[in-house]
C-alpha cells in the first residue's frame, strides 16, 4: 500500500501552499523544515501577512482594553486568570471543528450534535453519582461512544446534502438540542440532587458538579505566579489535544482525509474514498465536541442542559475564524490563537467596559463580533 | 388510474400537510380543544403571520432559497414603529406612517442583505442565517446604547432609567389594531365576541394576489428562470445578479410590513426579542405545508401558516393533557419548527446531490 501514499502526500502539499489567502502556509506547531531558512525583511512581510487584517485588529482591540485594565489600576491579574480558564475551557471545542474543516465539511455548525452527547455522558456518570476522576472518566468515555455513532449518521447525511453541509449540520444541531430538551424532561433519572423537586422527574436546567468533578483538571497540577492561577491540567489537556490532532494530520490517515478533501478525482484515483474520508471527519469532529462539553463543564462547575447548546457552536467557529481560519482550511495554528484572541476579549471586554457603560455591552459586542467573522469567512472569495 | 391509486399518489404528494393536520388533529382530541376556540385562535394568527409567510415566496423563486434574512426585515418594520410611536403617530395614520417609513430602510438592508448573498453564492441560507445575528448585534448597538446617548432621544417613558437605551417593552397601544378594526367586525361565537380583521386579511389576500400577478410579469418570468438554472439564465441574457438584489428587497420590503401587521395586533413590541424568531417560524410554517427550498406556492404559504399554528397553539395544551406538563408540548412544537426546517433542507441537498 505505499505506491498511492506519495501522492496523496503530494496533494496535501499542494494544498497546503494553495492557501495563499491569508492563511500561515505551514505546518501548525513545529517550525517548517521544508521551506529554506527565510531572511529577516521578508520573515517580518510574512508574519504580518501570516497574522491577516482581522487578527490585528481584534489584537489591538485586546491590547487596548488590557491598557485601559491597568489605567484605570483594575486586578489585572485576576483578568488574566479568568482569561486562562475561559481559553482552557473553550479549546477542545474550538479544536472539535478542525477535522471537519480538514475533510471539507466546512465550518462545523452541528457541534451541538457532539455536545449533547458529552452532556449524556456527564447526566449519566452524575445519576449514577460517581464522582471524582472516576465520574470525569466515565462521563468522558460514555459520551466518546454516543459521539462515534451519531457522528457516524452525521456523516452520513452530510454526505448526501454535499454543497449544503453547513446550513444542513446549523439546523440539525438546532434540531438535536430541542429534541434532547424533551428527552431531559422525560428521562428516567431519579437522582434527587439532579431532578426538580416538584414532580421528581425532569432534569433540572443546570446540574452543579460541586462534590462531583468540579474544577477537578483546573486544580490538577494548579499553581499561582505572579497572582495568575493557572489550570494546569485543563491547558495541558488542550495541548496534550493539538498535539494529537497536529500529529493525527501526519499520519497516513490524517493525510488521507485533507488530501481527499483538497482533490476528491485525484483522491479516488489512488483509492481513496472521499465520501469515507467525510465520514471519518464527521466522526472525530462529533468525539471531540463530546469531549469538549465534558471538559468544558467540569472547568465551568455547572452542566447546562435544555436550550443552552443551542447556539455553542457559534462562539466556537468565530474562534477558529479569528485565529485565522477560512471556510476551507485550519490549523491547530488557527485554533489556539483564536482561542487565545476571542475568549481573552470575551473576558476582558465586560469588566473593563462596565467601567464607562452601564449595562453589558460586551454581550452585544460578542455578537457583533462573533457573527460579523463568520458572515466574513462565508462571503471572502478564497483564492485557488 | 383508478380512484383508488389515484388517491393514494395525491396522498404520497401531499404527505407532509396531511402528516401535520393528523397531529393537529390528534392534539386537539386529546386536550379536547373546542372548534370554536381554535378558529379564533387561528384567525388571530393567521392575520398576524400570513404576510411574514408570503414575504418568503420571492426569493425560494428566484433560486435564493429560504431567506433567514427576514429578520432583517422585520428589524425594519420595528424601527419604523418605535419612530412612529416616538413621534406621536396614532390610528391608522401612524401605521400607515410606520410603513411608509419602513419602506426605504427595508430597501437599504434588503440592498446589503442581497449583496452579502450575491457574494455568497451556494451558501445564501446559511449567510442569511449569520447576517440576521450579526443585524441583531447591531440592533441592539443602536437601541440599547446610541440611543438616548448618541442618538438625541427624549421620551422618559421609552428609555431606560440610566437615561439612554431603549426599554424591554415598547408599548404601541397608539397604533394597535388600526388594521385589524378599519373595517370594525366582531363576531360573537359561544357567548365571547371575537374581533374579525377584515382589512388585515384582506390586505394579506392582496399581497397573495400580488405574488400571483407578479410570477406572470415579466421580472417574475425571470426569477422563475433563475430558478431553475442560473447558468442558462445569464447566459440567455438576463441580469442575474440585479434580479437576486431585487428579490431579496422585495423579501425584505414585504418582510417589514408584514412584522408591523404583526405588531400593531400584538401591540408591544418586545424590543430586543420580537424579531428573533421571525425567520424560524416564518419558514417553519411554510415548510410544514409541504413547500420546498425550491418551490412554494401562495396557497402553501396560506394553508402552512394555519396548519403551523395550530400546531403551535394545540401541542402544550396536548402535552398538558398528556403529560401533566405544558413544556414538554413547548419543548415539542420548537423541535417541530426545527425538525421541519431540517428536513427540508436535508430533501432539498439530497435531490440536488442526486442530480
Amino acid at each position: 500500500m505505499s505506491g498511492p501514499a506519495d501522492p496523496v502526500t503530494g496533494g496535501a502539499g499542494e494544498d497546503a501552499g494553495g492557501a495563499r489567502g491569508g492563511a500561515p502556509g505551514g505546518p501548525p506547531a513545529p517550525p517548517a523544515d521544508a521551506s529554506p531558512p527565510p531572511g529577516p525583511v521578508s520573515r517580518v512581510r510574512a508574519l504580518a501577512r501570516a497574522a491577516g487584517v482581522p487578527r490585528l485588529v481584534i489584537g489591538f482591540f485586546l491590547i487596548v482594553l488590557f491598557a485601559i485594565a491597568v489605567a484605570t489600576r483594575m486586578d489585572v491579574p485576576g483578568l488574566l486568570t479568568d482569561s486562562l480558564a475561559r481559553i482552557a475551557r473553550n479549546g477542545l471545542l474550538v479544536l472539535a471543528l478542525l477535522p471537519a474543516i480538514r475533510g471539507g465539511l466546512g465550518l462545523n455548525f452541528g457541534l451541538p450534535l457532539g455536545i449533547v452527547c458529552g452532556l449524556t455522558g456527564c447526566v449519566v456518570s452524575l445519576n449514577a453519582g460517581m464522582k471524582g476522576w472516576a465520574g470525569l472518566g466515565a462521563a468522558a468515555l460514555i459520551g466518546l461512544l454516543l459521539s462515534i455513532p451519531v457522528g457516524w449518521g452525521y456523516g452520513a447525511i452530510l454526505n448526501r446534502t454535499r454543497g449544503q453541509e453547513m446550513m444542513v449540520g446549523t439546523y440539525l444541531g438546532f434540531a438535536a438540542v430541542s429534541g434532547m430538551s424533551i428527552f431531559w424532561l422525560l428521562a428516567p433519572f431519579h437522582n434527587p440532587q439532579l431532578v426538580w423537586a416538584l414532580g421528581g422527574i425532569g432534569l433540572r436546567t443546570t446540574l452543579s458538579l460541586s462534590g462531583a468533578y468540579d474544577k477537578l483538571l483546573d486544580r490538577f497540577l494548579a499553581f499561582e505566579i505572579a497572582g495568575i492561577s493557572v489550570p494546569t491540567g485543563t491547558l495541558l489537556l488542550f495541548a496534550g489535544f493539538c498535539a494529537l490532532t497536529a500529529l493525527f494530520f501526519r499520519t497516513r490517515w490524517g493525510i488521507t482525509i485533507a488530501a481527499a478533501r483538497a482533490n476528491p478525482r485525484f483522491a479516488r484515483a489512488a483509492g481513496i474514498s472521499y465520501t469515507a474520508t467525510r465520514t471519518q471527519a464527521a466522526i472525530l469532529s462529533t468525539a471531540l465536541g463530546a469531549l469538549g462539553i465534558v471538559v468544558f463543564a467540569q472547568s465551568y462547575g455547572f452542566v447546562q442542559l435544555y436550550t443552552a447548546p443551542l447556539y455553542m457552536a457559534f462562539p466556537a467557529v468565530a474562534c477558529l475564524l479569528i485565529g485565522g481560519a477560512t471556510v476551507s482550511n485550519a490549523t491547530v495554528l488557527h485554533v489556539i490563537v483564536g482561542t487565545v484572541l476571542f475568549q481573552s476579549i470575551l473576558t476582558v471586554a465586560l469588566p473593563v467596559t462596565s467601567q464607562v457603560v452601564q449595562g453589558d455591552i460586551s454581550e452585544t459586542a460578542r455578537l457583533v463580533i462573533q457573527n460579523g467573522m463568520i458572515l466574513y469567512a462565508l462571503t471572502r472569495r478564497e483564492k485557488r | 388510474m383508478s380512484l383508488a391509486s389515484r388517491a393514494r399518489a395525491g396522498a404520497a404528494h401531499h404527505s407532509v400537510p396531511i402528516l401535520f393536520a393528523t397531529l393537529c388533529l390528534a392534539g386537539a382530541l386529546v386536550a379536547h380543544i373546542k372548534p370554536s376556540f381554535l378558529a379564533s385562535e387561528m384567525l388571530l394568527r393567521f392575520s398576524r403571520n400570513g404576510l411574514l409567510v408570503l414575504s418568503l415566496l420571492v426569493p425560494i423563486l428566484a433560486g435564493l432559497g429560504l431567506n433567514f434574512g427576514i429578520v432583517i426585515g422585520a428589524m425594519a418594520g420595528q424601527i419604523a414603529a418605535i419612530l412612529v410611536v416616538y413621534w406621536g403617530g396614532s390610528g391608522i395614520g401612524g401605521l400607515g406612517a410606520a410603513a411608509l417609513l419602513a419602506t426605504p430602510i427595508a430597501i437599504v438592508f434588503g440592498l446589503a442583505t442581497g449583496m452579502i448573498f450575491n457574494r455568497a453564492k451556494g451558501r445564501e441560507m446559511v449567510s442569511g442565517l449569520i447576517a440576521g445575528f450579526l443585524a441583531n448585534g447591531l440592533y441592539q448597538i443602536v437601541f440599547l446604547f446610541m440611543i438616548g446617548s448618541i442618538i438625541p432621544f427624549h421620551s422618559p417613558s421609552m428609555v431606560l432609567p440610566q437615561g439612554y437605551g431603549l426599554r424591554n417593552t415598547v408599548d404601541l397601544t397608539s397604533i394597535q389594531y388600526a388594521m385589524d378594526d378599519l373595517v370594525p367586525l366582531k363576531v360573537a361565537i359561544e357567548g365571547s365576541a371575537v374581533r374579525v380583521p377584515v382589512a388585515t386579511l384582506a390586505l394579506i389576500g392582496l399581497f397573495g394576489i400580488f405574488n400571483l400577478w407578479f410570477l406572470r410579469t415579466k421580472l417574475g418570468q425571470e426569477l422563475r428562470a433563475m430558478g431553475q438554472d442560473p447558468h442558462v439564465a445569464a447566459i440567455a441574457g438576463i441580469p442575474v445578479e440585479r434580479n437576486r438584489l431585487i428579490a431579496t428587497i422585495l423579501s425584505t420590503v414585504l418582510a417589514a410590513w408584514g412584522q408591523l401587521l404583526f405588531l400593531q395586533n400584538l401591540g408591544t413590541l418586545n424590543t430586543y426579542n420580537s424579531h428573533e424568531q421571525v425567520g424560524m417560524f416564518s419558514i417553519a410554517a411554510l415548510l410544514v405545508s409541504g413547500a420546498t427550498v425550491t418551490r412554494a406556492t401562495v396557497p402553501q404559504a396560506f394553508l402552512g401558516t394555519i396548519l403551523f399554528h395550530t400546531l403551535f397553539v394545540v401541542s402544550p395544551l396536548a402535552g398538558k393533557a398528556l403529560a401533566g406538563d405544558a413544556q414538554i408540548g413547548e419543548y415539542f412544537r420548537v423541535f417541530v419548527a426545527y425538525g421541519v426546517i431540517t428536513a427540508a433542507l436535508v430533501l432539498h441537498a439530497w435531490r440536488k446531490e442526486r442530480e
